[in-house]
């Protein structure tokens, strides 16, 4: 007689410690493996893009910072570049300069916070807190300059709110040195260790065809091998005068697209941060940071599809305005959103395990997925 | 790369009766109105052929035009019949570089568009989001429920423009 087998369901959250957020995972189970992932979301939905109606353009910059508070720099920066591609706003230099260095400084905190975390999900501890360290110093810029150190409300439409601090160039001319040797430091605890790499290296493989359909960007679309960074393919900002590279996966310990290069490629990219950084300091000019921000923003009719390279992927702003001070209409396009779609594609077939391993490398930010 | 001018024509003349205008407002962005309910036909061409090839989906948003017929009520807020609600796309071509936006608009009082999760999967839970917050259907989506709000959400669909918020929420007051 044969055994009785049936499917189970389990709940993963919206408490699980390795969900980062409020996110509930409807697993269903034949065994120990996965047959189907369901996630539900929604549990921080606010309905930010209703807010927005009601308020007038500039009003709307704190209430981005809210959306992926690990990156508020970045969201702030991409709607800045939307409302000025839709009133047709010149930005002084110096204020490109100054955004491209804290955008590249918010970059290196979030990954520094993905790795980290990531860790811990996998088991080690230890490098979780030598990665806080480091964010320490870079929010410890970040306060001197806007006196925030997660809620900056720093960068408007036409500029931004404060000029550098000035020690702040002395201060991040010494990070980037110190950094790099930690880089190295987090290598040897962490990317190459044996037991990490056992756990991570051939998980959750997701080739490039699949995630271009899906809609992936950002490190886990450039961990797949297909090199596509809105940086470099569609520069906005300054960044077409800096010299970096775009890493992608190579599958160095395991298949190329698995867990293992979704990691390594955001530490590759703190690197290419750093040398971004160092650019921008040296030839960063002088000038005023508040002469192009309008008393008044009173766009012409029309819409508009403003985006930047988040450190999590590709973020839009798809603005509609009807001619009056306030958006007609703001759609945001948040990577982590896109991210978090491909979950039950990239998780059949492999263990409970596996399904934390998968997750932390989408490194989702569930602020911004529920909006 | 092509221009939009040029994919317009390509597609005008593949689709001549399903594909409207180019609304073009340089230096903002041009889009080109189509049928809601050949848009699954349009997308796939865009996606396979040769010349166009758009693999990736950008973003796809669900809008209330607000276009109809504007009422006050007494209770402050405004009741809208008529007109319509529309869905953009803003299409991607990572190979070729080029980009086009697209916009169908459909009856608000029977919102029906097509769905394109066969065209790229990432349209399932953008179509589900515009579902929940303008209530536009999509036929043919294999999986239509509600995604931010909660499944048992019933005071309809909050960014329409005459979306009113609701007094209770499962029979508790909802202070303001």
């Amino acid at each position: 007689m044969a055994l009785k087998t049936e499917e189970m369901v389990l709940n993963m959250g919206p408490q699980h410690p390795s969900t980062h957020g409020v996110l509930r995972l409807e697993l269903i189970l034949e065994g120990e493996i996965i047959q189907k992932v369901t996630p539900h979301i929604g549990y921080l939905h606010r309905c930010f893009e209703k807010h927005t109606e009601a308020m007038t353009y500039p009003q709307v910059v704190p209430y981005t910072d809210r959306m992926d508070y690990l990156s508020s720099m970045y969201n702030e920066f991409g709607y800045a570049v939307a409302v000025e591609k839709l009133c047709g706003i010149e930005v002084p230099e110096r204020v490109e300069y100054i955004r491209v260095i804290m955008g590249e400084f918010q970059r290196i905190a979030s990954h520094l916070v993905a790795i980290g975390t990531y860790g811990i999900d996998i088991g080690a501890f230890t490098p979780f807190l030598y990665c806080f360290r480091d964010r320490e110093t870079i929010l410890n810029l970040f306060e001197i300059t806007c006196g925030a150190r997660l809620m900056y409300n720093y960068i408007w439409p036409g500029g931004v709110s404060h000029d550098l601090h000035p020690d702040f160039i002395r201060l991040a001319k010494e990070f980037i040195p110190y950094f790099r040797k930690t880089i190295d430091e987090l290598n040897n605890l962490l990317s190459y260790n044996k037991i990490f790499i056992e756990r991570t290296a051939n998980v959750g493989i997701l080739p490039k065809e699949t995630a271009i359909n899906f809609g992936i960007t950002g490190p886990m679309l450039r961990a797949s091998g297909f090199k596509w960074d809105i940086r470099k393919d569609d520069p906005y900002s300054v960044y077409n005068k800096f010299d970096f590279n775009i890493p992608v996966g190579q599958g160095l310990v395991g298949t190329v697209g698995d867990s293992w290069d979704r990691y390594y490629v955001r530490v590759l990219e703190m690197e290419e941060s750093c040398k971004i950084i160092e650019q921008a300091l040296e030839q960063i000019p002088e000038g005023d940071v508040s002469s192009a921000i309008p008393k008044r923003i009173k766009p012409p009719v029309g819409q508009v599809y403003g985006r930047v390279e988040n450190p999590r992927g590709e973020l839009g702003y798809f603005i509609i305005s009807n001619g009056g001070t306030s958006p007609f209409r703001i759609k945001v396009r948040g990577p982590s959103f896109v991210n978090l779609s491909i979950i039950d594609e990239l998780c059949r077939g492999y263990m409970i395990a596996d399904v934390i391993t998968i997750l932390g490398t989408t490194d989702i930010v569930l602020g911004e997925v529920d909006r | 790369m092509k221009t939009v001018e040029e994919i317009f024509e390509l597609i005008k003349n593949k689709f001549p009766e399903a594909v409207f205008n180019l609304i073009n407002t340089q230096p903002l962005d041009s889009y080109i109105e189509v049928s809601p309910l050949e848009v699954d036909k349009i997308t796939f061409f865009l996606r396979d052929t040769e010349e166009l090839l758009f693999d990736s989906l950008v973003l796809l948003s669900g809008v209330d035009d607000a276009n109809g017929e504007t009422k006050k009520d007494e209770d402050g807020g405004i009741t809208i019949t008529g007109g319509t609600l529309s869905v953009y796309y803003h299409l991607e071509s990572t190979s070729l570089r080029h980009k086009v936006v697209l916009k169908a608009s459909t009856p608000r009082e029977k919102p029906e568009v097509v769905s394109v999760t066969e065209v790229w999967r990432c349209a399932d839970w953008h179509e589900r989001e515009a579902f929940d917050m303008v209530g536009i259907v999509f036929l043919n989506h294999p999986d239509l429920r509600r995604i931010l709000l909660p499944y048992d959400w019933t005071a309809g669909y909050p960014l329409r423009k005459d979306y009113r918020n609701p007094e209770f929420y499962n029979g508790m007051k909802v202070p303001y």
